[in-house]
């Protein structure tokens, strides 16, 4: 599903240079649940980031669904990120001025589905999140579970293939952040293929595989398996 | 073309900031509407100036008697002399290039005191000698019965044209005026004609009694003299030539010095015409620019809120980008709003425009002497005005829509 092969970025501000990604190889299969750890500034959201074609890498090749990504047109990439991919933020990235169901169903509206038909689907997905009372309201009258609750079923209402989620329980307490982490789960199992990015140790032993990154490199790759028999060659501690 | 998305993405980002929507808005609307409010108060000008000059002829001069200033032939400076009938005959014989030559005479209008009666009812009007050469160069509309004929002239008949004042002072309003009398001076005329002028040039007006100019000569004893007197030049020949065409031959007939043209007064109608359009042309194109001066005003604005706007959404169209808007949908959205508040705000501005402008035409319309007449927006005119405001719009749109796509959605969506 993803392949990348000596993946580099760097960004630049004024006259420094800052190599964020020094070489990334790394494979992730369809289906699987992966989880990007690694401590603040190590690069993970600039991974995901390159991985949602939300960037473009420097160097290296990324290949997305059987596809080499280049440089490519913006309406492109719009529509792949539309077509094969959803997104979950840290800070949920509602739209303030449309209510839980138009937030749900507005991926639908880029791929002209009529509005009737949208909002009836955007209604099951809210449905399948328990929170079908709550389509009307609107972001700033839900809570913050509530609110990443909407953001995950505006990911996957158009069935994509990869959920990328940056943080997704970033801003949540730990109750709420297991019920999202068992959400994705529930997608996970559904077939597509989630990848979380997180700096927090329980969440990440919630995936299958956990991808430690360090100052732009990989450190080391877990299998779930291995951090329950305790094989793990090292678990960065927060 | 409507879709309900579309106008809830515009009215939500445009109610997001009220207060500048609105004072941007009002920018555009002020820009119109005073675009629209001079260019017809400027056709208002116009009209006025053209209805006063009427269908006088263009291509006109004047002549009145004045002093002489030179002495010549034994005859003293500062002498008067006053033009004949025959001087008439002998120039029209004389120069081709003459089309009308008619005298101006204007009769006694009794010191402001009523001249004119016919049973209980009395008036005080303006007695004008004429002739049909005089209705080419003044003319005046015939609005029943029949003008002032050659006919009339040669046997000095006491018969009359009256205008509408006249008829409505000395009529009832189902009165027939035409073979009816009225006794002016003392002496009975009959009606045979009532007129509207065509112009408000050399005393016309609506209370004018219009007679042979033979019948008041005669009735003033004046014999066949007179003092001032129209010409017109035929269709391509110049009026200053045929001045001077005349002056000479006028001078010869008088005794005058051929040099002293201060002796015979003479204005050029013509060179005023052509001053007149001058000054119109420049009025309106004055109007324009300010009026496209506001309006550009208001288009700044606009483009400048769509700066802002798009600037403060930097993240929430990062947002959409990330879950599959299109860049045709980025600037799509944004140009959509830039031309809903062009047209709404311009469209508002045009309608305030045309009823201000309405208020004016009403305001002036029972006015005997207005400076304005009959003010009216030109809806060509001001649908281009929009046309344009709309166009503009769509630019004011277009330059933050792009930079908008410009950013990666990561750095749109990092935007604070
Ligand atoms: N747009 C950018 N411009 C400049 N530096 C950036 C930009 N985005 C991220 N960085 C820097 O790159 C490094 C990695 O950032 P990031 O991938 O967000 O880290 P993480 O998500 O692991 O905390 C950080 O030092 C960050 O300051
Ligand atoms: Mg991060």
């Amino acid at each position: 599903m993803i392949r990348l092969q000596n993946i580099h970025k760097s960004y630049i501000t004024g006259t420094n240079k800052l190599h964020v990604l020094k070489g990334i190889d790394l494979h992730i299969k369809e289906g699987e649940l992966v989880s990007i750890m690694g401590s603040s500034g190590s690069g993970k959201s600039t991974l995901l980031n390159i991985l949602g074609l939300l960037d473009n890498h420097d160097e290296g090749v990324y290949t997305l669904n059987q596809e080499e990504i280049k440089a490519m047109s913006e309406t492109k990439a719009a529509k792949l990120r539309n077509n094969l991919l959803g997104f979950v933020f840290q800070s949920f990235n509602l739209i303030s001025f449309k209510n839980a169901m138009e937030n749900v169903a507005l991926p639908l509206y880029y791929q002209k589905v009529a509005r009737k038909k949208r909002n009836k689907t955007a209604l099951e997905y809210l449905d399948k999140m328990g929170l079908k009372d709550w389509a009307e309201h609107m972001p700033n009258e839900l809570s913050g579970g509530q609110k990443q609750r909407v953001a995950i079923a505006r990911s996957i209402i158009t069935q994509p293939k990869i959920i990328l989620a940056d943080e997704p329980t970033g801003a949540l307490d730990s109750a709420t952040s297991v019920e999202v982490m068992n959400l994705l789960k529930e997608i996970n199992q559904s077939g597509i293929t989630v990848i979380i990015v997180t700096h927090e140790n329980d969440i990440a032993h919630m995936t299958d595989r956990i991808i430690n990154l360090k100052d732009g490199r990989i450190e080391s790759i877990i299998e779930n398996n291995k951090i329950n028999s305790k094989e793990t060659i090292r678990v960065p501690q927060e | 073309m409507f879709d309900l998305d579309k106008w809830q993405e515009i009215t939500a980002a445009l109610k997001k900031n009220k207060l500048r929507t609105i004072l941007t808005g009002l920018g555009v609307m002020f820009g119109i509407l005073i675009l629209v409010t001079l260019l017809g108060i400027g056709r208002g000008f116009q009209n006025n100036i053209q209805s006063s000059l009427g269908n006088f002829a263009t291509n006109s001069t004047v002549f009145w008697v004045e002093k002489t200033t030179k002495a010549y032939k034994g005859l003293p400076r500062n002498r008067s002399y006053q033009f004949t009938n025959d001087d008439l005959e002998v120039l029209k014989r004389s120069i081709p290039e003459l089309q009308d030559i008619a005298p101006d005479i204007n009769g006694w209008s009794g010191n402001a005191t009523n001249n004119t009666f016919r049973e209980d009812k009395k008036g005080n009007f303006r007695i004008k000698g004429t002739s049909p050469e005089m209705n080419n160069v003044n003319p005046v509309e015939v609005t029943a019965g029949r003008f002032i004929n050659q006919n009339d002239l040669k046997e000095f008949r006491k018969v009359i044209t009256i205008g509408p004042r006249v008829q409505e002072l000395m009529f009832e309003k189902d009165e027939d005026p035409i073979g009816q009398y009225l006794k002016v001076n003392g002496i009975y005329f009959r009606i045979i004609g009532t007129i509207k002028p065509l112009s408000r040039n050399m005393g016309m007006r609506d209370d004018v009694l219009q007679m042979p100019f033979t019948t008041l000569q005669q009735l003033y004893n004046q014999g066949d003299k007179f003092r001032v007197f129209l010409a017109t030049a035929k269709v391509g020949e110049s009026v200053a030539d045929l001045e001077d065409k005349i002056f000479e031959i006028l001078a010869r007939r008088h005794s005058i010095h051929p040099d002293d043209r201060q002796a015979i007064g003479n204005f050029n109608i013509a060179k005023m015409f052509n001053k007149i359009f001058g000054l119109f042309n420049s009025i309106g194109f004055l109007f324009w620019v300010i009026g496209f001066g506001v309006l550009l005003t208001g288009i700044i604005g606009v483009s400048n809120i769509m700066h802002v706007v798009v600037k403060e959404r930097t993240k929430e169209l990062g947002i959409k980008r990330a879950i599959g808007a299109r860049p045709r949908e980025v600037v799509g959205q944004i140009i959509n709003e830039a031309v809903f508040l062009t047209t709404f705000a311009g469209f508002w501005g045009l309608v305030l425009g045309v009823l201000i402008v309405e208020g004016i035409g009403k305001m002036t319309e029972g006015d005997p002497n207005p400076q304005i007449l009959n003010p009216y927006v030109d809806i060509n005119v001001a649908f281009i005005a929009l046309g344009v405001l709309v166009l503009f719009g769509v630019l004011a749109g277009l330059l933050p829509a792009q930079r908008a796509i410009r950013i990666k959605p990561v750095d749109a969506l990092r935007y604070e």
